[in-house]
């Protein structure tokens, strides 16, 4: 058990820097997921870690000690990797051991050891199998197996879930959460799925092209972004980003979207606003379930307009509708008794108390 | 096309289903008719050698069917196998094989090991400045090697030359580049996780090429011994430049050198000498072909 923290980590393969100075403190029993798309650095972020890759600057620290130089079986940590790496000469027991059989540990403890994560992973009746005998489920368990036993000071997970289908990924997903519940060892979870990231992490870490776009809890993304890429990254289907002004009418302030849309803004908003330039280009972000039917009953900064609909999706308990508004793609969620059909008109509200309003030019969230 | 036509009826389905099976028959016969010019052209030889080797010296001499044995006997055998000097032959070309496979795993294990997975400064030309050694022809080698080894007799009084075990430094010329290089392809489609997996679980390189190498790489290792075996076993010009007294001498060239005299061919004793020195490989072959086809990576990642 142990913290980890990362201090202005930078990783070079000759002209391209693969990371860009990476600050993170990950406090002990923490679950953290760095997420992002492929490329942007996380996996070698993860790798350094682990001691796999070469810092080419900056500290590493494992639980207050630098370890940079710190050859990867000396750094108490375990890995597990995409593609499971399980040694296939041996058996499942044979697997989860040969990092405590290294080490000379006593046969009972290695024994009693095995059997406790066996059984904790649910795959006590096939510890005598060889990987090859396995489903690609069973073999993440074994190889989360043979990172339990060892009881390290961190466990790393490098996109552990990629090579399941859809299903299994989730189940292990609920599963790999009850393992940290119950050992409760800090956690550096790799993955390019953001759902992933949301549902597993106790802080998720967005990167971008080597640098960390932001960190936060799941719902401070969510809820909060801080740049256009973090909030058209998290949630799904993805925020809408409408080009918008600002403008005065009438003494309130307006965020103008088509030459016959503009919605006063909620006081709150306003006021946060207030400041921004009328000349900037703006971006209205407003995720898709901030885009309705309109309600019987007005409520404030809900403003209603009118949408004439390209493609609806029934998904059953809600129905996704996609327009255009000013040539910018919308996407919303209706209800499935709102009357939504392909290529009709259907009249729509906006909840702008929920929105967000970006710097086109810096991607930066206002 | 054939979507099309699948799709739209059933009739043209079934005709469309014959035919393929058709050219399968077609196929099969074809690579059946193949298969039997091979078997005959490679098997006939040791056939003969067979049926030479169970004649006397006057039924050979006669000039009656060649293809059949009239008066079957063993002597030759008899006489090979009691006769002191055969024996030594063979006993000097097992030593130099099975020593000569022991040097070259010793060195070309670690060897390919470290060429394919410690990447240091120069591995990759070193890999192919492996391979390239191989490709320079024993009958240019053997000259240098010659005056290399008759100098190093000159100059520190170590007598080499005409000793079978001088092949034992000779051989692994041949083998250890060859068998690097094969096991170079396959420690490299070992998957590079799951070296990683064993360094984080706390294993040494040497103990990542001992517990995890090696016995994944198994039929591998086991192609490289085979091959070095059969090239220790059956190589014919090294021995010959040399090795020159009887007592030194190891199968192939021993058969030539004491069956031949002048211009006498012992036919039934070559035959059976040739017959007896190819037994080893085959015996070998046949008793490792179920490693050597074994998939032991299966089941290791995804796959």
């Amino acid at each position: 058990m142990a913290e980890v923290s990362l201090r202005k980590v930078v990783k070079r393969y000759d002209d391209v820097e693969a990371v860009r100075g990476i600050d993170l403190d990950i406090a002990d029993h923490e679950f953290v997921v760095l997420v992002g798309p492929s490329g942007c650095g996380k996996s070698t972020t993860l790798r350094m870690i682990a001691g796999l890759e070469d810092i080419s600057d900056g500290d590493i620290t494992i639980g207050g000690d630098v370890v940079n130089d710190v050859p990867p079986k000396d750094r108490d940590i375990a890995m597990v990797f995409q593609n499971y790496a399980l040694y296939p000469h041996m058996t499942v027991a044979e697997n989860m051991s040969f990092g405590l059989r290294l080490k000379h540990y006593p046969k009972a403890e290695i024994k009693s050891r095995v059997a406790e994560a066996a059984r904790m992973l649910d795959i006590a009746d096939l510890v005598d199998r060889k990987p090859k005998q396995l489903s690609g489920g069973q073999r993440q368990r074994v190889a989360m197996g043979r990172a339990i036993v060892r009881n390290p000071k961190v466990f790393l997970f490098d996109e552990p879930l990629s090579n399941l289908d859809a299903k299994l990924r989730v189940q292990m997903r609920i599963e790999i959460k009850k393992v940290h519940q119950k050992v409760r060892t800090t956690t550096v979870y790799v993955t390019h799925d953001q759902v992933e990231a949301m549902t597993l992490a106790d802080r998720v870490v967005v990167m971008n092209k080597g640098r960390i776009e932001q960190i936060g809890t799941p719902n401070e993304l969510y809820h909060h972004p801080a740049t256009r890429f973090v909030a058209g990254f998290i949630g799904s289907p993805a925020m809408n980003f409408l080009p918008c002004r600002l403008e005065e009418t009438d003494g309130r302030l307006h965020v103008r979207l088509t030459d016959r849309i503009a919605f006063p803004l909620p006081p709150l908003r306003a006021a946060r606003y207030q400041s921004v330039s009328r000349n900037d280009r703006l971006l209205l972000g407003i995720r898709p379930e901030h885009i309705t039917e309109t309600k019987p009953h007005a409520e404030p900064g809900v403003e209603p307009f009118e949408a004439m609909l390209d493609v609806t999706e029934p998904m059953g308990m809600e129905t996704l509708v996609y327009f255009g508004l000013n040539e910018a793609p919308v996407c919303g969620r209706v209800s499935p008794n709102a009357g939504a059909r392909d290529g009709s008109p259907l009249r729509m509200a906006m909840d702008l108390n929920n929105m967000h309003l970006l710097n086109e030019a810096t991607g930066l969230v206002i | 096309m054939s979507t099309m036509t699948v799709d739209k009826a059933g009739p043209t389905r079934t005709v469309k289903y014959g035919s393929m099976s058709r050219d399968r028959a077609w196929a099969l016969r074809w690579s059946y008719f193949f298969l039997t010019l091979f078997a005959i052209f490679s098997l006939v030889p040791p056939l003969y050698m067979l049926i030479t080797s169970l004649k006397g010296s006057a039924e050979i001499s006669a000039a009656t069917n060649p293809w059949w044995v009239f008066h079957p006997t063993l002597e030759n055998y008899a006489g090979l196998l009691t006769s002191n000097q055969f024996l030594r032959f063979f006993f000097n070309s097992a030593m130099v094989s099975i020593i000569v496979v022991i040097i070259t795993m010793l060195i070309s294990i670690p060897a390919a090991f470290a060429l394919s997975r410690m990447k240091f400064w120069g591995s990759a030309t070193l890999a192919t400045g492996v391979f390239l050694t191989y490709l320079i022809p024993d009958s240019l080698l053997f000259i240098p090697l010659f005056k290399m080894f008759a100098l190093i007799g000159d100059v520190t009084g170590i007598q080499l030359i005409n000793r079978w075990y001088v092949l034992l430094f000779i051989y692994p010329t041949l083998t250890v580049p060859f068998c690097t290089w094969i096991m170079i392809g396959y420690f490299a489609s070992i998957p590079k996780e799951l070296d990683e997996a064993a360094i984080i679980d706390g294993a040494s390189w040497l103990q990542t090429l001992t517990r995890i190498f090696i016995p994944v790489a198994l039929p591998g290792l086991i192609a490289a011994t085979i091959f070095a075996f059969t090239v220790s076993w059956a190589q014919f010009l090294y021995p010959l430049v040399f090795t020159t007294s009887a007592d030194q001498l190891v199968l192939p060239v021993g058969i030539v050198t004491t069956l031949i005299k002048g211009d006498v061919f012992n036919w039934g004793q070559i035959m059976t000498g040739a017959l007896l020195g190819a037994a080893p490989p085959l015996i070998i072959y046949a008793f490792l072909m179920d490693y050597y086809i074994a998939g032991l990576t299966a089941g290791a990642t995804k796959g």
